[in-house]
């Protein structure tokens, strides 16, 4: 049964849901039930979306060995886009009109991401830049003409329709979290039932060997850092709503953050491993935190230095089985073993 | 006999040197003003915290690392040294003292989480910048330290002159601690046993061990070392902006890892020289000095900056591209 | 006297004896081989003379005549012990005279002396006899010179037994044979050398002794003058392999490839032959001979400067590999490691990589059972030894690696297979396993191109042989026509 357990949910995702019912515990005295209350998950449900979207995007460019530096820069030029193109509309549009005019305005924003994202798949894939130098230099690039052509300004006041996106709820269920929902459940199916998804994952492990193998790495990672970008739009877009209003320098603080999520929801940073389920539970982790933490009156910021521990907690817990494992071993398994002669193998130049 | 070890690092140096060349070159046709001694003075002091910054991640890079946390840990060593000035009258050797005390200390904490996690150094100095920064702000309650003692706001300012129009030109705290940065780390990479076995852990860390350096203690130091840098270099910020907030330095690391990238340092470790910092570092300031001294509107300085780290990277990937193409696997 | 002598030597790892009861000895200025197969222990070994591992209680290790109780890395080195692993362990980015006076740099708080640390260089150079510039950064090496370099840093730190770990494995016949020169060097000076091998070894020429280890337990340690190639397999792998070569008769009337006039500057030139269905055609030659380079041209990952490439006849231009392979061309490379396989990803995942657009629905979405059931017929199609399809490739033995790989090919229904020294790494098994293997794919109408330094493998393996030196094709023989010495001349001629 264990077993059975560990191969659906995953050793990382067991060890986050063992977390997770820790901290409910923990906090179950501390709070009582104000945590689960309606108004404790309404606030949850309305901030976890944010910081989702972008890890999800992060995770993308993580999954094929990469880093993509510029998500938020690129969330809030995409959000910007959407804005111009609102801002435009003529006065009082109304009815099928402003409805396409808002459609338009997304489908701009979507397609600047996707021009972000062809710029840095093109930098990675084709010229062979690092993900980490060349994503820098786009966040820089990116942030810069959002801030070139806004003058740093506050772009606002937008159609009820695109508010609906960020305060809005269907069936119960707030807009934002619908919205990731759908985008965490699309790349889930991607990553796992695709062609595509499967060649990511095998590029961040060992992009030489998936090349000899026949597939267009370069395409494929231009398609990756494309899907980042626009997966990062869906944030920018959420963001706006939420705001209404947009701003070249939204969200810069999720940027770190977004890495440290993607870790602790078990995604290799070295690429090639990692779940959108690791990553959702994790999420929810540090959301529960960071509520249970305001319901606590700490700082938020002491959230931040939470969230960094509890990662280095994680990591440390690991490093520290890794070393007991071979002593474990040996204390565990006098009866010598025949399978057990690869993880020997495995441990050094084999002889 | 000089020549040989420079073999194979030079055109990276030699290629920015021609960029920073040919762009004082134009600067100065179009604002002759633009090498007035007053302006090089400007330049070097309003980038002589992420210069010496610079000075430190060029050695944790050249080691094979990188640390992201040190951004956090400057904020926490200035905010702690002025506020034990301002409680108790301390003068400079005991925030000195302080700031670099406190750098150090976080530096050896992360190089001690980098020998022992197993993970990559990326990740863990990440999380210890949120862990530094979220209790700094937590204690601080975000709040700016507006008042700083009278000794520390005049600064230590060397050879002051003016001239015949009455422009008062000195050597401030800002420039001489720069240089000072750098000629420290030249002396320690090039000089001394600890250079040459940073280089050497980054170019092969598994041999490093081999071999008989002590890594976990290399890392220590090498971290260590960092931090302390950030620590001192969060007095000279302070000075320069004669303000000390705990939010204002964090959210700058990438900028300072930029200009060191943009120098020749690789992330893979093992390569990197004071020199090609100094000049990677010099193209950003120079870029920024000059797009204002043409009138473009400081809007613009961050697209422009984004533009030339862009190129540059996209330049330097050029020769590792030809031997992907040339000889798949055989390289 | 006896430099070194172990007794009753052991080390177990979890529930893995890795030793077991070994005795050991070298005497000072003795060139000994140490021979045996993957996981046979003999790394484990290595380990335990270099003090990176400590032998479990009741083994005596005697360095000497001083018996060691609890040695480490530094005292070992000290005692003059000096290990070249198969990857040299030097540092690239550093010049020459830092890695040969790498020790001058221990310690933290000295300043470094660059005099002095081109004297210990150049000391160490002179005494074996070795000029190299000693300014010249690592990575600008030959892997000869580097190997040169690493033996020098043995010798600066004054060594008296210098274990070297496979080191032919990399280097063409002129640089073995200058090796081979300065191993009778280091004797002379009465430095003991111990070579580690997995295979019968050029070095066996002037060892004195050779000790054969297998699975934790050794099995003699004999006079190297009557070693055979023969006699070391058998008691490498228990059991004798025997190959002798075999004429088939191949209908050659149609080639599925040819290949004319084929040149690319600095690599290969007037590259001419044709490779009929079934047969299995051997591509030898030394390293450097431009073998690889010709066969990822025909791979299309190395675009020829000029000649054609026909298919059935019809010429063809191979902008990627993606051409090639939908061409019916398979290209099995040489580093199994970092190019065939993604060794951290499942069994399954590196099958299905070059299919993966095959297993489709309408929408793009996996069959999620076409997948399975395609893994499912490869792994049994080529009695891959495994646990589940999901254990990671990594948990694999080299032949069933290779196995993989090679299914993975197979799995695009290829009609040219290329073999780049498929057998590197291999335990002799396993190279049986995968010659059947080979024989019966040819059987069945696969044309196969097997590339090898290995004479013994194109000879006995293949039906024809063709012959590269310096990028051309030198000669072609069929290989029932030849005797082994006959095309051991001719590649090395």
């Amino acid at each position: 049964m264990p077993a059975l357990l560990l191969r659906t949910v995953g050793r990382t995702n067991l060890r986050l849901l063992a977390l997770l019912a820790l901290l409910c515990l923990a906090a179950a005295p501390l709070i009582g039930d104000r945590l689960f209350a309606p108004a404790g998950l309404r606030s949850m449900a309305y901030q976890l979306p944010e910081l989702g979207l972008l890890s999800l995007a992060m995770m993308v460019a993580l999954l094929s060995g990469g880093l993509d530096l510029s998500i938020i820069a690129t969330a809030n030029l995409a959000a910007l886009a959407a804005a111009a193109v609102l801002k435009a509309a003529p006065e009082g549009a109304s009815g099928a009109l402003l409805v396409a005019i808002e459609a338009g305005a997304l489908l701009a924003g979507l397609a600047t991401a996707a021009a972000v994202g062809l710029l840095n798949g093109t930098l990675v894939g084709y010229l062979r830049v690092s993900p980490i130098l060349a994503t820098l230099g786009t966040m820089t690039l990116v942030k810069g003409l959002a801030i070139g052509l806004t003058h740093g300004s506050v772009v606002s006041d937008f159609p009820p329709d695109i508010l609906f996106l960020g305060s809005g709820a269907v069936g119960g269920v707030p807009m934002p979290l619908l919205l990731f929902g759908l985008v965490a459940l699309g790349l889930g199916v991607l990553l796992t039932r695709t062609p595509f998804g499967t060649i990511l994952s095998l590029m961040g492990s060992n992009q030489q060997a998936v090349r000899f193998s026949g597939i267009d790495t370069r395409a494929a990672l231009l398609r990756t850092y494309m899907l980042t970008s626009m997966v990062a739009a869906t944030a920018g877009f959420v963001m706006m709503a939420r705001f209404n209003s947009a701003n070249a320098a939204y969200g810069e603080s999720y940027l770190l953050v977004t890495i440290l999520a993607c870790v602790l929801g078990g995604i290799s940073p070295t690429g090639g491993f990692g779940r959108v389920g690791g990553l959702v539970l994790s999420l929810v982790v540090l959301q529960l935190i960071s509520t249970a933490c305001v319901l606590l009156d700490f700082s938020q910021f002491l959230t931040l230095a939470i969230w960094g521990g509890i990662l280095l907690a994680v990591s440390l817990i690991g490093a520290v089985r890794d070393q007991l494992r071979p002593l474990l071993a040996t204390l565990r398994a006098p009866l010598p073993r025949p399978a057990g002669r690869q993880t020997v193998d495995a441990k050094g130049p084999s002889c | 006999m000089r020549k040989g070890p420079r073999r194979g690092r030079a055109p990276q140096e030699l290629w920015l040197g021609l960029v920073i060349l040919a762009m004082v070159v134009v600067l100065t046709a179009l604002r002759p003003n633009f090498l007035s001694i007053q302006n090089i003075l400007e330049m070097l002091n309003a980038t002589a915290f992420n210069g010496i910054l610079v000075s430190g991640l060029l050695i944790v890079l050249i080691a094979g690392g990188i640390d992201i946390s040190f951004a956090a840990v400057a904020s926490v060593a200035q905010y702690a040294a002025l506020t034990v000035a301002n409680a108790t009258g301390a003068g400079w050797g005991e925030i000195v003292a302080i700031a670099g005390g406190i750098g150090l200390s976080l530096g050896l904490l992360n190089g001690a989480l980098v020998s022992t996690l197993g993970i990559a150094s990326i990740i863990v100095t990440i999380a210890t910048q949120s862990v530094i920064y979220g209790i700094l702000l937590t204690v601080t309650r975000g709040q700016d330290i507006f008042t700083l003692p009278p000794w520390f706001a005049d600064g230590v300012d060397l050879f002051v002159t003016s001239d015949a129009k009455g422009n008062v030109y000195a050597v401030s705290l800002q420039i001489w601690a720069l240089v000072l940065a750098f000629l420290v780390a030249w002396f320690l990479l090039n000089r001394t046993h600890f250079g040459r076995q940073v280089f050497a852990l980054g170019g092969n860390p598994e041999a490093a061990r081999r071999v008989g350096f002590g890594t976990t203690r290399l890392n220590l130091l090498v971290y260590g070392y960092m931090g302390l840098v950030a620590g001192l270099a969060s007095l000279v910020q302070a000075q320069y902006t004669q303000s000390v907030s705990p939010t204002a330095l964090v959210g700058r690391e990438l900028e300072v890892v930029a200009a060191a990238v943009l120098g020749g340092a690789s992330l893979e470790g093992g390569s990197g020289s004071v020199l090609g910092a100094i000049l990677g570092l010099a193209l950003v300031v120079i870029m920024k000095n000059g797009l204002a001294l043409l009138g473009v509107s400081s809007y613009w300085t961050d697209f422009f900056t984004g533009l030339v780290i862009v190129a540059a990277v996209a330049v330097m990937a050029g020769r590792a591209r030809r031997r992907w193409h040339e000889s798949p696997g055989l390289a | 006297m006896m430099f070194l002598e172990m007794r009753g030597v052991s080390k177990r790892f979890g529930g893995v004896q890795a030793l077991s009861d070994l005795d050991f000895d070298l005497a000072r200025g003795e060139i000994h081989c140490l021979v045996g197969g993957n996981g046979s222990g003999k790394s484990t070994m290595i380990k335990i003379i270099a003090g990176v591992q400590p032998p479990d209680p009741g083994g005596r290790l005697v360095v000497e005549g001083r018996e060691q109780t609890r040695l480490t890395p530094v005292e070992s080195s000290a005692l003059g012990i000096q290990v070249i692993y198969q990857d040299l362990s030097l540092f690239p980015n550093l010049t020459v005279a830092e890695n040969i006076a790498v020790a001058q740099h221990r310690g933290l708080t000295g300043l470094v002396k660059r005099k002095t640390m081109r004297a210990v260089a150049e000391a160490a150079m002179r005494r074996i006899g070795v000029a190299l510039d000693l300014d010249e950064r690592v990575a600008h090496l030959s892997i000869a010179n580097r190997q040169l370099v690493a033996i020098c840093r043995a010798i600066a730190a004054d060594a008296k037994l210098v274990i070297m770990d496979e080191p032919t494995a990399s280097l063409t016949r002129h640089e073995v044979d200058a090796l081979l020169a300065l191993t009778l060097e280091l004797k002379r000076r009465d430095i003991s050398v111990l070579f580690v091998s997995h295979r019968f070894d050029e070095v066996l020429e002037i060892a004195e002794r050779v000790t054969v280890i297998r699975d934790g337990v050794k099995l003699g340690t004999f006079e190297a003058k009557d070693m055979t190639e023969q006699r070391l397999a058998v008691l490498m792998s228990g059991r004798s392999f025997t190959y002798e070569t075999k004429e088939r008769t191949i209908p050659r009337a149609r080639p599925v490839l040819s290949v004319e006039g084929l040149c690319k500057t600095g690599e290969y030139q007037e590259i001419g032959f044709s490779l009929y269905p079934g047969e299995i055609l051997g591509l030898t030659g030394l390293l450097g001979a431009g073998r690889t380079e010709l066969a990822l041209s025909l791979f299309g990952m190395n675009a020829p400067d000029s000649g054609t490439i026909r298919i059935d006849g019809e010429p063809v231009t191979f902008r990627s590999n993606r051409d090639a392979i939908a061409r019916g061309i398979a290209y099995v490379p040489e580093d199994r490691l970092s190019l065939s396989l993604v060794l951290d990803q499942s069994i399954g995942a590196n099958i299905t990589l070059p299919v993966l657009d095959t297993l489709t629905n309408g929408v793009g979405f996996l069959r999620r059972s076409r997948e399975a059931g395609l893994i499912r017929d490869w792994i049994r199609g080529l009695a891959i030894k495994i646990g589940t399809p999901d254990d990671p490739v990594r948990t694999l033995s080299g032949g069933n690696q290779q196995r993989v790989v090679i299914a993975k090919w197979l799995a695009t229904k290829p009609r040219v297979l290329i073999l780049d020294s498929p057998t590197v790494g291999v335990d002799l098994h396993g190279k049986d396993g995968i010659y059947q293997l080979v024989k019966d794919l040819a059987a069945q109408g696969l044309a196969v191109i097997m590339i090898s330094d290995e004479i013994p493998e194109v000879l006995y393996h293949c039906d024809r042989i063709l012959v590269m030196r310096d990028g051309r094709l030198t000669g072609e023989v069929m290989a029932h026509h030849v005797a082994e010495p006959d095309l051991r001349r001719m590649v090395h001629a």
